[in-house]
């Protein structure tokens, strides 16, 4: 009786992936589209020279460095996975899936460590023009990385272009159908927009959070005295000398190195600061025309699935009957005992309108599906699925009232808006992570969907073992990703200067263009640049 | 060995392409991670946290590429090697999860350690930093001796227990290898570093070295007792030839190793450099003897590379890309490194 209660090793691996792959994934979700608007800021600086392109570009660079590390360690434990706890799996689909892993390290992964280096600490080593390519290749490597690890996924939810041997190998047999299966281009869009939404909400928190600091009367160019002010030393010399970034180059940028410079282009900056201007601006654009988009997107890619994996979309839309004119259920309880969905509110026709495109097309429920093709978590895929369309249509909402106050001259004054901005700041990691889990949980009982089931892809673990690395992994994960997110608010919570943390003096090169300087709290405890032999000196 | 006889032309020579180019990769992941790893192992010698910033500054830039290399090593044997990857991996399930948490601590710290507010959590990310790279290193040196001594196989999956990797000669070349890789940190620091930073370096990379050749020693006088066909390669007649210079090429190595120790003059230039790349070439040389008593068994006494081969379209997909993309992949690794040459100090930094 109690052994029927305790979970199997089959069950813990699942677990285990789905807590290694949820949070792994936090991080590239937010990364892939940083990279993007990395290189756009940078690209906006050489092209008009205005400082506060390159001022915001830094604020966001030290962001990325955190990220993106947190993103390697956690993807290192992916690449893994695989072998240790679905060695059967990748025994049999090794052959297929294998060579698409294989390009996405080779064309992806060293593009963007190889040049991250660059990107973080090659600024006065290369020119502008070289230091721009590094960026942009380093975006570049997010997409790729996208590109094929989609193309992976989305082929063990559509499989074709194999032959499967007699004992239940998985051959290639035309690489062209297996890279570009059905459900791959759809989602390669869906995700990668979704990325590119999770990056602008957060971008829009940040400086919608600034904004709304200023407006509480703490002038954030005061604030951010304080924040690296220890002794003033720190403020006094955001400039390492001859690093490329300049300022001395242009007109709007003038020599770095004093701190009377400084402090009065901060003090001669009327309004709000303007670095969080354009962020909340650039944000409120993309959500305006992008928010839209996914939805289309999404729809596609439902339309999609609605083809490949009908047992999916029944469970995500909770039918159980196949009908003409399906309603669409806004929210209700699926009962997968009773084959009915409880307390159901519903919308008549919806569903067949946005499946098949025909206001009585038959939808099939559950009930025509057998059910050893049904999810194993019904319920789960369902209010998953709710969650990710709810936060999308906010994200409309946010992007429209963003637009609308655009209008009206009010964008950065409307105190209301950049609280939502804010509020709406997770909405995209959330969103993404529901996304993900209508899609997996939608895709059981199978790993190659409708071919190999998951209960025949599990490595010959014990069940000891696989709970002890479990525990490890959870305790770690939340240890060392929980203090590197802590970090990242403490970093959200900087105030966004111009001259904007170049290489600080006195601080490692790996902090270099980081942290300009210990912050608010501790900065007493730790001696300050130029103060002490045991930190290090700035090259002049 | 009968069956891999038979196989003629692509089917023969493809796996013995992938064999050699991700021996290549895990080779070129053990030289490259091993002195970051080095470094986090030698940090409990540097007590000055300048010394740390510096030593750290010193692998910052280089150090994700570094660990790609891993990657592309597990990657490409799941690839090309589908059978191996999914026999081996649950076989060294324990050490290999343990390697990776000790990479998560190693890699964050690297990120964290310079932003810490206050000294406690500066020492506790130094800790992680140093610790994460001594478990990473420990536990990959057990998953190597583990994977020496043998795996239990049947029928297409892993057959042993789940402590099986953990036997005496697995303790023998975990230890072996955070000496070995802190001998590749102090060398790689002596040479990028200058000042007492410099000094200290040489000093440890005495007992590391020493340590190291003791290690090889060692090693290599068990191997050929773990497996009858390691004693068959290197104690009988013709092979005994073959396998020859290996041992005498190492002897060599440790004599010019120590030669060039002994002389350091820290005056920089190619003199300062030295140390460090016959390190490697120590590295090298017993990484090939291991190839040698390994040939041509992917999985020890189970599977040669040819019955744990993908099929040739598999492996010639992804070869397409590797011929094209690992030479530029080692051109701008190579300019990176170029691009961050010279000396590490603390007054300078990189400006």
């Amino acid at each position: 009786m109690i052994e029927a209660l305790l979970p199997s090793a089959l069950d813990l691996a699942r677990f285990q992936f789905a807590f290694v792959v949820v949070w792994h994934f936090l991080f590239p979700a937010f990364t892939i589209g940083l990279a993007s608007y990395l290189a756009v800021l940078e690209g906006l600086w050489l092209w008009t020279g205005k400082a506060v392109y390159i001022d915001t570009f830094r604020y966001w660079l030290k962001v990325f460095a955190v990220a993106f590390a947190m993103g390697v360690v956690s993807g290192l434990v992916m690449s893994y996975q695989f072998g240790t706890n679905w060695s059967v799996l990748s025994d049999k689909a090794g052959p297929v899936i294998g060579p698409l892993m294989g390009y996405e390290v080779l064309t992806a992964f060293f593009l963007e460590a190889g040049f991250l280096g660059v990107m973080l600490f090659g600024l006065d080593r290369v020119g502008k023009g070289l230091h721009m390519l590094a960026t942009s290749l380093v975006a570049a490597g997010t997409f790729f990385s996208a590109f094929w690890i989609l193309s992976v996924n989305s082929w063990m939810h559509t499989p074709q272009g194999h032959v499967v041997t007699p004992d239940g190998r998985f051959l290639p047999d035309d690489w062209w159908a297996i890279i570009f299966n059905p459900s791959f281009p759809y989602r390669l869009a869906h995700t990668v927009t979704g990325a590119y939404l999770t990056t602008a909400l957060i971008v829009g928190a940040v400086g919608a959070w600034h904004l709304l600091r200023e407006r509480r009367g703490a002038p954030a160019v005061r604030d951010a005295g304080m924040d690296t002010g220890t002794g003033g030393a720190a403020a006094a010399q955001p400039f390492a000398p001859g690093s490329l970034v300049d300022g001395g180059a242009t007109p709007d940028h003038p020599a770095p190195g004093s701190a009377g410079a400084d402090r009065g282009e901060e003090a001669s900056e009327r309004g709000p600061n303007p670095r969080a201007k354009l962020m909340f601006s650039m944000a409120m654009w993309m959500l305006l025309f992008v928010a839209p988009l996914q939805a289309v997107l999404g729809d596609l890619h439902g339309t999609n699935t609605y083809e490949h994996q009908p047992a999916k979309v029944a469970a995500m839309e909770g039918h159980f009957e196949t009908e003409r004119g399906a309603p669409s259920i806004i929210f209700g309880i699926p009962d997968p005992e009773q084959e009915r969905t409880r307390m159901a509110l519903e919308i008549p026709n919806l569903a067949s309108l946005y499946l098949t495109h025909d206001w009585n097309g038959e939808v099939r429920g559950l009930k025509d599906i057998p059910r050893e093709y049904w999810p194993t978590n019904i319920p789960l895929v369902f209010f998953a699925f709710r969650v990710m369309v709810g936060l999308g249509l906010l994200m409309i909402g946010l992007g429209l009232a963003g637009g609308i106050m655009r209008l009206r001259g009010r964008l950065y004054s409307a105190p209301w808006l950049l609280r939502a901005a804010v509020a709406m700041g997770p909405a995209g990691l959330v969103a993404v992570t529901a996304g993900w889990i209508v899609t997996e949980a939608g895709r059981q009982p199978f790993t190659v969907y409708g071919v190999l089931r998951t209960a025949d892809s599990v490595s010959p673990i014990a069940l000891p073992a696989v709970a002890t690395s479990l525990a490890a992994f959870v305790v770690v994960y939340f240890l060392v990703f929980g203090a590197g997110i802590w970090f990242l608010f403490k970093l959200f919570s900087q105030t966004p200067r111009p001259h904007e943390g170049a290489p600080p003096q006195g601080q490692p090169i790996r902090s270099a263009g980081i942290t300009p300087a210990p912050s608010i709290s501790a900065g007493a405890a730790r001696p300050g640049p130029g103060t002490s032999g045991a930190a290090p000196q700035p090259a002049e | 060995m009968e069956t891999a006889m038979d196989l003629t032309g692509w089917a023969f020579w493809l796996p013995l392409i992938w064999a050699v180019l991700i021996a290549l990769a895990v080779f070129f992941y053990v030289c490259m991670d091993g002195f970051d790893l080095g470094i986090g192992i030698l940090f409990p010698f540097m007590r000055e946290k300048a010394e740390r910033d510096v030593a750290v500054n010193s692998v910052a830039p280089v150090w994700d590429g570094n660990e790609t290399w891993l990657v592309l090593g597990g990657g490409g044997l799941l690839a090309v090697f589908p059978l191996a990857y999914a026999v081996v991996l649950p076989a060294l399930y324990m050490p290999l999860i343990i390697m990776l948490l000790g990479l998560i601590f190693r890699g964050v710290a690297f990120e964290m350690r310079f932003r810490a507010e206050n000294e406690t959590q500066q020492l506790w990310w130094d800790r992680a930093f140093s610790w994460g790279s001594m478990v990473a290193a420990f536990t990959q040196g057990i998953a190597l001796g583990a994977f020496v001594q043998g795996i239990e196989v049947r029928g297409r999956a892993y057959a042993g227990g789940w402590w099986d990797w953990l036997t005496p000669f697995s303790v023998l070349t975990g230890v072996a290898l955070v000496v070995g890789y802190g001998m590749l940190g102090a060398c790689w620091l002596l040479w990028k570093t200058e000042g007492p930073l410099h000094r200290r370096a040489v000093r440890l990379a005495w007992p590391f070295a020493l340590g190291t050749v003791a290690a090889i020693a060692l090693v290599s006088a068990i191997m050929p007792f773990l497996q009858p066909s390691f004693a068959e390669r290197w104690l009988t007649f013709p092979h005994l030839l073959y396998a020859l210079p290996v041992p005498v090429l190492v002897a060599f190595l440790v004599w010019r190793f120590f030669h060039a120790l002994s002389r350091d003059t820290g005056q920089g230039g190619m003199a300062d450099a030295w140390p460090f790349i016959i390190a490697l070439g120590l590295f090298a040389l017993s990484y090939a003897g291991l190839g040698v008593s390994m040939w041509p068994m992917i999985v020890p006494s189970a599977f040669t590379i040819w019955q744990a081969a993908a099929p040739p379209s598999s492996q010639a997909f992804l070869l397409v890309g590797a011929a094209v993309l690992i030479p530029i992949i080692l051109a701008y690794t190579g300019y990176v490194y170029w691009l961050f040459r010279g000396k590490v100090t603390s007054e300078s930094g990189y400006h």
